[in-house]
């Protein structure tokens, strides 16, 4: 174990900074489902989705089944375990009745999720009556209590771990408000008093159990009668229970399968405000394109991992190249050799440091001011004490004057300057939308911004202009596709999307790869309105008048005269040619590719490709 | 290749009172060379100046006149030669007159390609025209200009003027300035003309595009509003980085006497099963891609993958306007798009205009969903902001800025500030401090904008650049430092801060701060700074302010009050290694003597807490002994007594016994440390 100083106090209760942050700093998840597995519950229904009414097993198994799909491609490092009680057959650790812990080969009992563990589980309804059964676990004269093993066996699975690194929780599945009903008084008063204290122990351990309820349309699931106290409901938040449950249930079955990322300081660096007054910052990534995951080579006949070697070949004698091998760049007829080491002291700039340079109006913050995404900044007085304070105060500034800071950045691989913006805090319902801070932009050289727009210029006239009753016509079809609450990331990535349902697909041997919905899809309906259409229809014949037909209009200077000529020739020429003499000949091939193209573009072929494939295209197109 | 070679002359101003600024000249026409020599090295040249004590051109020859300006070279393929030159300009005598040079880059230019080239023949004009040129023999200075732009439009040319005014050009004659300047002007009515202005040395190294990137459009097609509503568009990228030159790698195996070496190195890659026993390569055809699904690799192949993946049809479509406040600036991805209407298509030209303006009107933008080719794999998700063109000759145009998907925004939460303790938010004087600063530190006084991304070198690559020319001249040259010109794009400007000495001066008297200024510190460091660290807080908590300052106390002994601290104070005076000791020592007794007397509700909480902190007291000083020993004792204690809680309190937060893998001198293994409480572990009552 290697020895970080820094981190060895990190989860000291006294260090300022890790009481704000630990609630998103355990790192791993563990979930024991637990499911009521009781005759209630397959004999109650409610309706379903498609109006079909389901039993509540169905409901619940459908919901983590879902949610473990979501879960093997968002958080795959976590662990779950499934648990079932008020079962006929026992199968847990501690042989204790009623229990049965659900599990697949080549896995323990709580652990990460795999295809196996999924696919067995989808069909798990056709195999429980057999394998599992389904039989009440408390009954009057008996000593037994199910839910009591079940806490029980769902506790000694988590404990494995520490709390400060994992999460622990128990989801507990159920319709039965009132699992003691059917006891007498004294043994009643006795299991529950034991219940609650399994679970009390539990919790002491930091486990958190939640409940989700399942109610009848006709009678509602009674919090109050039972579990609000093995829970720890009471007062307002009993009262909000129900409604957030159900929604809760809703929220597991349809989550984004989305890749999640612990909260992690890309790095810490110096802002350095003046000559002597540098305060420390960290650096997080908020915003990054996300990619389908690494691909990892396998041998596709054994289906192992293929390691990638790589090695440097001298191109002159063959010999393999241990050392680092400098670099070259061929100039003015020679080749100038650079070490590696230069090329970084080239790119080294005030390394690790962003530097105040000033601050601007944000209007001059233009739009096309932009590279790459950008970086959140937040500071932090665990090096420099007082860094906090002044952070905090140049914010407040920042967003009073509305100006932006400008800096020098010598991140080491790529120095650039940036716009430092400053973030309010926005919360909507308690939910943080955008946390306090800054964002650091990264701005664009000289180089990299380029003038295309002024290089077609109509020299002899200004450039047209639209009118006044152009732009009212615009403005009117604007109003009318106009989108009141736009959040700028509210579209899952389509593409994304599909690749994550191929592989599911694929890894659970599914027949047919699930449908994901284009969000990204323009709202055809909407367009279609009346309205909208004739907004459009108006400003239409506005700006393109009543004549307007777009093919003719369409890049006429485009193709200069002699190309034109040349291709007019060609055409000529090609239409001449026999293809079907030609063809049954063998003389395909004396022609250029250009004629060849001509005959793909006269019937719609792709041309792409090299002449062979042309020529095979022409043949089969022609049926021979 | 060919067909894009640019014709080049380069006017330069060496007139006296344009010596300040010549330097930078020098360096930014070499640098332009330098990268020609690499990106585009057929590329011809050729370099005019004005203002010299001499003339040497062939029009003076010819027709005479146009004095003071001579060809220092004539057009040619760009060499080593050139850059030489262009380091080396000399210095003129006598004030130039622009509008002579540029007859005389033009005349040069006809003559050697006569009307030829259309398009790549390009004029550029370096000067800080504040000298009156001559008077024509007949007409107006206007009348000459207009004569002589028809001509260069006529002749397919372009112009560039750069114009150094500014600082460098205070006590010029205002009426002669402004005359130039209309001149110029006329330039831009009659013909491709760009004329910029900068003030400074360091926009001046900015002000030429360097690299001559020909444009390729991304799309051309339908920007589709509606069904119904379609406009032609071509998309060009606005802004992309210039990336540092890819360096090739260099072998020295070949020997010198090989005069033919490439001396190329090739990049081979093997893949190579791991299995261990057989070191065979795999070869192309038997691969297979395979993605993690959980912990399994699921295999795709690439068939399989192109029957099912994601086919988005080619198209721009508008999935809606939304007021531009919604969309946050930093939620930018990418470079960003330029959307201009078909060139020459005056109603496309006309509806991407009425659009535009329209949405700047409302303040309103377009979120696009784009494709921009037929097989792409995803689609694309942006704003289109409206860019109105401040030049009666350039159309309207759009900016496209792409999106983050939801699977790209990771939902961290920040501690909002006001819930930071009192001491870390700014009293009202150090928000004053604050406010004059961001005021005052102005970077855009009154339109004079600094430091324009569009005026702005890339220090990094001019450094490379300059590097490269003198590594062709001597091999074993040291990196160049930054001159004076790049530093003022990293540091602040040294004129600006010094104008502003009080608001940084009150800055450092409102502000304070405690810091460590090595990045990397050993425990110990981490030890004081983080009792001066908690010092702040708990007088944050407390009184504000009363003790911000205070050294550190000397802590000679554990007390009752707060032991972990004490703990961690001694720890910490370095002034006798006896205190390491010392406290170890107190603290274990502290927290016997708290296992039998528990204090308060929290029973053992206490207790807990100082058994972690001598637990992590002992693994940075590497002494396991002497808390391997106290928990034994804690361990036979509650076997004893029959506690359960202790135990269970000590095991859920990992507090057993330092193994061999934490601290060298522990004879405790991992395992042993794990079980140590388990084996103890009272079996729950059924």
């Amino acid at each position: 174990m290697g020895l970080d100083p820094e981190d060895v106090f990190k989860d000291e209760e006294d260090d300022p900074d890790n009481e704000f942050f630990q609630q998103s700093e355990s790192s791993k998840e563990y979930v024991v489902y637990l499911v009521d597995a009781s005759p209630k519950m397959f004999n109650t229904t409610c309706p379903g989705n498609d109006q079909k009414d389901e039993t509540h097993f169905h409901t619940s198994v459908s919901c983590i089944a879902g949610s473990l799909k979501t879960q093997i491609i968002s958080r795959s490092y976590d662990e779950v375990a499934i648990c079932f009680f008020n079962t006929r057959e026992k199968k847990n650790l501690q042989d204790l009745n009623g229990v049965f812990v659900f599990n697949v080969a080549e896995r323990e009992h709580l652990d990460r999720p795999t295809a196996r563990l999924i696919k067995e589980f989808d069909c798990i309804e056709e195999s429980f009556m057999r394998e599992i059964g389904s039989q009440y676990g408390i009954v009057p004269g008996s000593r037994e209590n199910s839910l009591y093993n079940a806490l029980w066996v769902a506790q000694a699975l988590l404990r494995k771990g520490s709390i400060k690194t994992a999460d622990k929780r128990i989801l507990l599945f159920t319709n039965e408000d009132d699992p003691f009903g059917s006891l007498q008084d004294a043994a009643k008063k006795d299991m529950t008093r034991t219940t609650l204290q399994r679970a009390k122990d539990a919790q002491d351990l930091g486990i958190s159990i939640e409940l989700l309820p399942l109610s009848r349309p006709d009678s509602e699931f009674n919090v109050s009668t039972f579990y609000a106290d093995l829970i720890g409901l009471d007062g307002e938040d009993l009262a909000q229970f129900m409604p957030s449950a159900s929604q809760k249930l809703e929220d597991m079955k349809d989550q984004l399968r989305k890749r999640m990322f612990t909260k992690r300081v890309v790095r810490r660096i110096e802002f350095h405000i003046a000559n002597g007054l540098s305060i420390a910052l960290n650096t997080y990534a908020l915003i990054r394109p996300t990619v389908p995951g690494a691909i990892t080579w396998l041998d596709s006949v054994t289906n192992h991992p293929l390691k990638t070697e790589r090695s440097l070949i001298c191109e002159d004698t063959g010999a393999l190249i241990q050392e680092p091998p400098k670099l070259f760049q061929p100039y003015r007829n020679e080749n100038v050799k650079f070490l590696p080491e230069e090329i970084a002291e080239i790119k080294r700039i005030s390394p690790g440091k962003l530097r105040l340079l000033g601050f601007k109006p944000l209007s001059c913050l233009k739009d096309y001011y932009n590279l790459r995404p950008s970086t959140f900044v937040y500071p932090s007085d665990q090096e420099v004490v007082g860094s906090t304070c002044i952070f905090i105060a140049l914010h407040r500034s920042m967003l009073k004057h509305k100006r932006f800071a400008v800096a020098y950045y010598g991140a080491s691989s790529h120095p650039q300057l940036v716009a430092l913006v400053a973030q309010d805090e926005i919360t909507s319902a308690g939910a943080q939308m955008e946390p306090p801070g800054m964002h650091m932009i990264y701005l664009p050289y000289s180089d990299d911004i380029r003038d295309d727009e002024e290089i077609f210029p109509d020299t002899e006239e200004d450039a047209p202009r639209a009118d006044e009753d152009q732009i009212q016509k615009a403005a009117a079809l604007i109003k009318r596709i106009y989108v009141k609450d736009f959040s700028a990331f509210q579209f899952a990535n389509p593409a994304l999307q599909r690749h994550y349902a191929v592989l599911q697909a694929l890894a659970l041997a599914e027949d047919d790869i699930p449908e994901t919905i284009d969000e990204t899809a323009p709202d055809e309906e909407g367009l279609t309105r009346p309205a909208v259409v004739k907004a459009a229809e108006a400003f239409k014949l506005s700006v393109y008048g009543d004549s307007y037909d777009e093919e003719s209009d369409m890049g006429k200077e485009k193709m200069s005269e002699a190309s034109r000529k040349r291709k007019a020739i060609a055409e000529n020429a090609a239409k001449d040619y026999d293809w079907g003499n030609l063809a049954d000949k063998g003389q395909l091939k004396n022609l250029t590719v250009g004629d060849l193209k001509v005959y793909l573009n006269a019937h719609n072929l792709p041309v792409s490709g090299k002449k062979e494939a042309l020529i095979s295209r022409i043949l089969t197109h022609m049926g021979k | 290749m060919a067909r894009n070679k640019e014709k080049l002359v380069l006017l330069l101003d060496v007139g006296p009172s344009m010596h300040g600024v010549l330097s930078e000249v020098e360096k930014l026409c070499s640098m332009l060379v330098e990268k020609k020599l690499i990106f585009s090295k057929y590329d011809e040249l050729g370099v005019v100046v004005f203002g010299t004590e001499e003339s040497n051109n062939d029009l003076t020859t010819e027709v005479g006149g146009y004095q003071n300006i001579t060809v220092l070279q004539d057009i040619k393929v760009v060499d080593g030669d050139l850059v030489d030159t262009l380091q080396k300009l000399p210095r003129g005598t006598v004030d130039g007159d622009f509008l002579d040079a540029i007859v005389v880059g033009m005349d040069m230019l006809i003559k050697k390609y006569k009307d030829l080239h259309k398009g790549k023949k390009r004029l550029c004009l370096i000067t800080n025209a504040i000298h009156p040129i001559k008077d024509p023999f007949e007409g107006s200075k206007e009348d000459q200009v207009m004569t002589i732009a028809e001509q260069m439009a006529a002749q397919g040319m372009k112009i560039e003027s750069i114009v150094v005014r500014g600082r460098f050009s205070r006590d010029a004659n205002k009426g002669v300035m402004d005359e130039n300047d209309h001149l110029l002007s006329i330039f831009s009515k009659k013909t491709h003309t760009r004329t910029v202005y900068v003030d400074t040395p360091t926009s001046l190294l900015g002000a030429l595009k360097t690299r001559r990137v020909t444009p390729v459009t991304v799309f051309r097609g339908h920007l589709e509003l509606s069904p119904q509503m379609k406009i032609k568009v071509w998309v060009y990228k606005k802004t992309q980085e210039e990336k540092f030159p890819t360096l090739k790698k260099y072998s020295e195996k070949a020997p010198a006497s090989n005069k033919l070496a490439t001396h190329q190195v090739k990049v081979s890659y093997e893949y190579k099963s791991v299995d261990g026993y057989s070191n065979s390569v795999i070869p192309p055809e038997q691969r297979i891609k395979g993605y993690r699904y959980g912990p399994q690799v699921v295999p795709i192949s690439t068939a399989e993958w192109d029957a099912v993946k994601f086919k988005p049809e080619k198209g721009i479509k508008v999935l809606g306007f939304t007021d531009a406040s919604k969309i946050k600036r930093h939620c930018y991805m990418k470079d960003v798009y330029l959307f201009i209407a078909e060139p020459g298509n005056t109603r496309a030209t006309l509806a991407v205009s009425a659009i535009a303006r329209a949405m700047k009107e409302m303040n309103a933008v377009a979120i696009l969903r784009c494709v921009w080719r037929q097989g792409q794999q995803n689609v694309v998700v942006g704003v289109l902001t409206p860019n109105i063109s401040q030049n009666d000759k350039i159309p309207d145009s759009f900016y496209f800025n792409v999106l983050p998907f939801a699977e790209d925004v990771r939902e961290y939460q920040f501690p909002s500030f006001n819930s930071f303790p009192a001491s870390w938010q700014p009293n009202d004087q150090q928000q004053k401090a604050a406010d004059e600063l961001v005021q005052m530190l102005d970077l855009a006084p009154s339109g004079k904008e600094a430091l324009l991304p569009e005026f702005t070198p890339n220090p990094v690559l001019e450094r490379f650049y300059r590097h490269l020319e003198l590594k062709a001249k001597q091999p074993d040259a040291a990196v160049p430092p930054l001159d004076e010109t790049l530093k003022k794009i990293i540091e602040p400007d040294p004129e600006l801060v010094a104008e502003n000495k009080s608001v940084f001066d009150a800055l450092h008297r409102h502000f304070e701060l405690k810091q460590n200024p090595k990045l990397k510190k050993s425990s110990r460091q981490w030890y004081q700074e983080k009792q001066s660290g908690s010092n702040a807080h708990v007088s944050g908590g407390q009184a504000v302010n009363s003790i911000e300052n205070q050294p550190p106390v000397k802590i000679e002994k554990i007390g009752d009050l707060t032991p972990v601290q004490d703990f961690e104070a001694m720890m910490s005076q370095r002034d006798n290694p006896e205190w390491v000791e010392k406290a170890i020592k107190e603290l274990r007794e502290k927290i016997l003597a708290l296992l039998i007397h528990p204090d308060g509700e929290d029973k053992y909480q206490k207790a807990v807490e100082c058994v972690a902190a001598l637990r992590k007291g002992c693994i940075i000083e590497q002494e396991p002994g002497p808390y391997n020993d106290l928990m034994h004792r804690i361990r036979q204690y509650c076997e004893e007594k029959g506690i359960k809680s202790l135990p269970q309190l000590l095991a859920s937060r990992d507090l057993t016994l330092i193994s061999k893998s934490e601290a060298e001198d522990s004879n405790v293994t991992a395992e042993e440390a794990r079980s140590f409480f388990v084996k103890m572990e009272p079996k729950p009552d059924v």
